[in-house]
């Protein structure tokens, strides 16, 4: 290894990294990563990422389910559906709300319309109305008809009922009372007879065609309205509610099976993974370098001992083996990564490193440290270590991919941590809930691309330093 | 070197090796034991089982709740003797790594074979075929791939296909499972061509001829996703250590003399870059042997390490120490074998 003994500066390496298109490249990416983290762990600090992560106290109920990213639309080219949101409770164009008390008694006529318009080209997902109501449980509750009108006019009858709860959410889309309602209406009004395939929200946003019958019916654009009257039978009682109309499409990344935004684990998975594989291999390289150096420093009985271990090391297979503890103990992350550096450090790396140990041993600069008395830590510390350092790097740095992976390998097979979301536990749910199978293809892409993008970017910096630093290359 | 010398070495070396391999199979029997944790459960699940077959068994089933409980008691004793739960875990470990050295694997806690055995050389044989047929032919055709056309661009660097693969080479930092997923996307879920994964169709195809087409069909993604990921840094490494060797002095030394160019290659260039290489394909084989856990999930294919991964969710102990101290075995009679083989071979590699 004629290489040993290069000097090297850091604005030596950056100017000649610079030079490589692959070097610009990685470090780009680098900088966009870092920068991520740092934007992530500042907006989003870890106790309120694993909040949002467990949805806590419902609070992605209004996100719609298994929704793709917006940018979706590109690829297929139709204004897929957002989330609509309208609150009777806002003071908003579009919101009409009359109370009319009946004279003489504590009777109270509520009337509220919610108008919106839908001009997409697609169903929404779901339809829900989350109503917030204000009566006391023990005396009558308020009583309740929803219509749904359509942009032409016609008034659909939805549901007549008396509240069961103030907070009482009704689900559209899945209400079999419902759907019986509005497909009997549409059997009486219109003498259409719905296909069983044909969805609630089919019928409240779709053309009321006889085609209906064969399931074929297209989006009505225009503006909805949702009509609600209340009867309220005491004083001071109330009746409000949030029409939620949810789309297909969410956010710059979509939503999971349980609602969450993807881009909270695609923001969180950055720095976990920087952190994970950088601090893996780092310790590793470097734990590995001690050991390598005092292995070919003083040779003998610890040199031995230390190629057993090795040995040892190398019959014990490590990915079952790392699999084993993190199952069998249910570890979280940073104990995974303490064990990853435990099961590594008397890795393969330690074999090259201890024979350029020894030959630098033979040096005489180091020869002459003998002679002048310095003891064998000062010449480690200052003579060898930092003469072998250099060589170390690249693979150092390119051995960061690997750790990143692991984790998503192990995160795959459920083993990831419990509570932080990572890329690795996006792919293990979207596994577990058949993406593949079911065509939410995004859900597999975007941290399969982050983890792409990151594991490009440190090989590619540590092929461009390897060329730095083993000039030899560099005509190959 | 002398005859003497050579038994000398050989026989440090294999007691060396031999107890190398000891120490890593206990390391292996006190983490899959839990420290002893695991026969807690075997305990727990025992009691249990005593339990309920004396409240079933007609002949104890009408005495007092007692009187029972003392019989169960009793039962439970003898059997925790007989399988020698009442030793110290110390102890027991001990025993535990007879067994295994001695090759006596066992029966297995919870697992059993498709064929119905509790024995873990059933379970293990079991899988075994599958892991070899998909991974040694990964691992095969990873090899030659990467030695004809390391060998090819090392002729022909700088070539256009080098610069390729050089570009290239960081893809491979990617691992073989990852490029499965997106097989699986594009082939399986997009285009509906190839199998999700498995072995074989469902139900297996009774004519033989059939049926193996049938595995084939099903091999090639999952042996895609391992050449796709291996290829170019494979091949940018094979070549850079062809053209490492063909750049030492005693080669130079060859053309200077004015020798025929394929001489110099197969005298000066391949054979001494051959201990290497065969060293790498000898670890490699033995290194494909004991599957991949995460690549045979994604493809659920019934592999070793399948069987690894579920003996892991079952905290089946005997399963993993079977499995680790045969792959514990192969490895150090491989290594062995290769020290044994450079020593006589290799006059560069003195024998001490």
């Amino acid at each position: 290894m004629s290489e040993v003994g290069m000097e090297y500066s850091l604005k030596g390496v950056m100017r000649e990294l610079l030079s490589y298109k692959s070097g610009v490249a990685s470090l780009l990416i680098l900088i966009f990563l870092i920068g991520l983290s740092i934007y992530t762990v500042t907006t989003i600090p870890p106790q309120k990422a694993i909040a949002m992560w467990r949805g806590e106290n419902n609070m992605w109920i209004e996100n719609p389910r298994n929704a793709a990213p917006e940018w979706i639309e590109y690829f297929v080219h139709k204004h897929l559906p957002r989330t609509i949101k309208v609150d009777s409770r806002e003071k908003s164009f579009g919101i009409v709300k009359a109370k009319t008390p009946i004279p003489e008694t504590n009777i109270t006529q509520i009337h509220i319309e919610m108008s919106f318009t839908y001009d997409y080209d697609d169903f929404p997902s779901e339809v829900n109305i989350f109503f917030h109501a204000k009566y006391n449980a023990s005396e009558n509750a308020p009583l309740v008809r929803l219509y749904w009108v359509k942009p032409d006019g016609t008034k659909i009858p939805i549901k007549e009922f008396n509240m069961r709860d103030p907070n009482q959410i009704l689900y559209l889309s899945v209400d079999q009372s419902i759907y019986a309602g509005i497909t009997s209406w549409l059997m009486k009004e219109k003498h259409i007879k719905a296909a069983k395939t044909v969805t609630t929200q089919q019928i409240l946003f779709g053309k009321l065609t006889p085609s209906l019958s064969q399931g074929k019916v297209e989006v009505e654009k225009g503006t909805y309205k949702l009509v609600v009257d209340a009867t309220t039978y005491n004083k001071g009682d109330d009746v409000d509610l949030k029409l939620v109309v949810y789309g297909t499409v969410y956010g710059i990344a979509g939503t999971d099976h349980l609602r969450r935004p993807l881009i909270i684990a695609l923001l969180w998975g950055t720095p976990v993974a920087l952190a994970f594989g950088l601090t893996a291999s780092l310790a590793i390289s470097i734990i590995q370098l001690f050991i390598a150096t005092i292995s070919g420093w003083y040779a003998g009985i610890v040199d031995s001992i230390i190629q057993r271990i090795t040995e040892i090391y190398m019959i014990i297979p490590f990915l079952p083996f790392l699999i084993m503890m993190a199952a069998f103990y249910k570890l979280d992350i940073w104990t995974i990564l303490a064990v990853v550096i435990v099961l590594s450090i008397f890795g393969a790396g330690i074999k090259s490193t201890r024979a350029l140990v020894m030959q630098i041993k033979e040096y005489p600069y180091v020869e002459a440290a003998k002679a002048y008395g310095a003891s064998d830590a000062r010449i480690i510390t200052f003579y060898i270590i930092p003469k072998i350092l250099p060589p170390l790097v690249p693979g150092l740095i390119g051995s960061v991919p690997g750790f990143v992976f692991l984790e998503a390998a192990l995160s795959l097979l459920g083993l990831g941590d419990p509570y932080l979301p990572t890329w690795g536990k996006m792919i293990n749910d979207a596994y577990n809930n058949g993406a593949l199978y079911k065509g939410y293809y995004y859900w597999i892409l975007e941290p399969s691309f982050m983890l792409i993008l990151t594991a490009l970017a440190f090989a590619m910096l540590g092929f461009a330093l390897d060329k730095i630093v083993n000039p030899r290359l560099r005509e190959m | 070197m002398s005859y003497k010398g050579v038994v000398k070495y050989t026989v440090r070396r294999g007691v060396v090796l031999f107890l190398v391999v000891v120490l890593a199979i206990y390391i292996t029997i006190i983490v899959a034991n839990m420290g002893g944790k695991i026969d807690e459960f075997v305990k727990g699940d025992l009691y249990l089982q005593i339990a309920q077959q004396v409240k079933r068994d007609p002949q104890y089933k009408n005495l007092p709740g007692s009187e029972q409980e003392k019989i169960i008691k009793m039962k439970y004793e003898q059997e925790i003797k007989r399988l020698g739960l009442d030793k110290p875990f110390l102890e027991r470990s001990l025993i535990y790594l007879q067994n295994a050295i001695t090759l006596n694997l066992g029966r297995a806690l919870y697992m059993t074979s498709d064929s119905g055995s509790r024995l873990v050389r059933n379970i293990i044989l079991e899988r075994l075929p599958a892991t070899i047929l998909l991974f040694t032919t990964a691992m095969v055709i990873n090899f030659f791939i990467h030695l004809f056309l390391g060998l090819h661009l090392s002729r022909n660097y700088g070539s256009l296909f080098d610069k390729i693969v050089i570009a290239l080479a960081p893809t491979s930092t990617i691992p073989g499972w990852f490029y499965g997923i997106f097989l699986i996307l594009i082939f399986a879920s997009w285009l509906h061509v190839l199998p999700y994964g498995g072995l074989v169709d469902v139900p297996p195809p009774s004519d033989p001829v059939a049926y193996a087409l049938s595995v084939l069909k099903h091999m090639i993604l999952p042996l895609s996703s391992w050449i796709i990921s291996g290829f170019f840094l494979g091949v940018y490494g094979t070549r850079t250590f062809f053209l490492i060797f063909s750049t030492e002095d005693y080669v130079e030394a060859a053309r200077a003399k004015g020798l025929p160019g394929k001489l110099i290659e197969r005298r000066y260039i391949l054979r001494p870059s051959l201990p290497p290489i065969i060293t790498n394909f000898a670890l490699g084989l033995i290194g494909s042997w004991s599957g991949a856990i995460i690549t045979e999930t994604v493809f659920n294919w019934p592999g070793l390490g399948l069987v690894t991964w579920t003996a892991i969710q079952n905290f089946d102990t005997p399963v993993i120490v079977g499995v680790t101290v045969i792959y514990a075995y192969l490895l150090a009679i491989t290594v062995f074998l290769l020290d044994l083989i450079y020593g006589l071979v290799d006059p560069r590699i003195k024998l001490q």
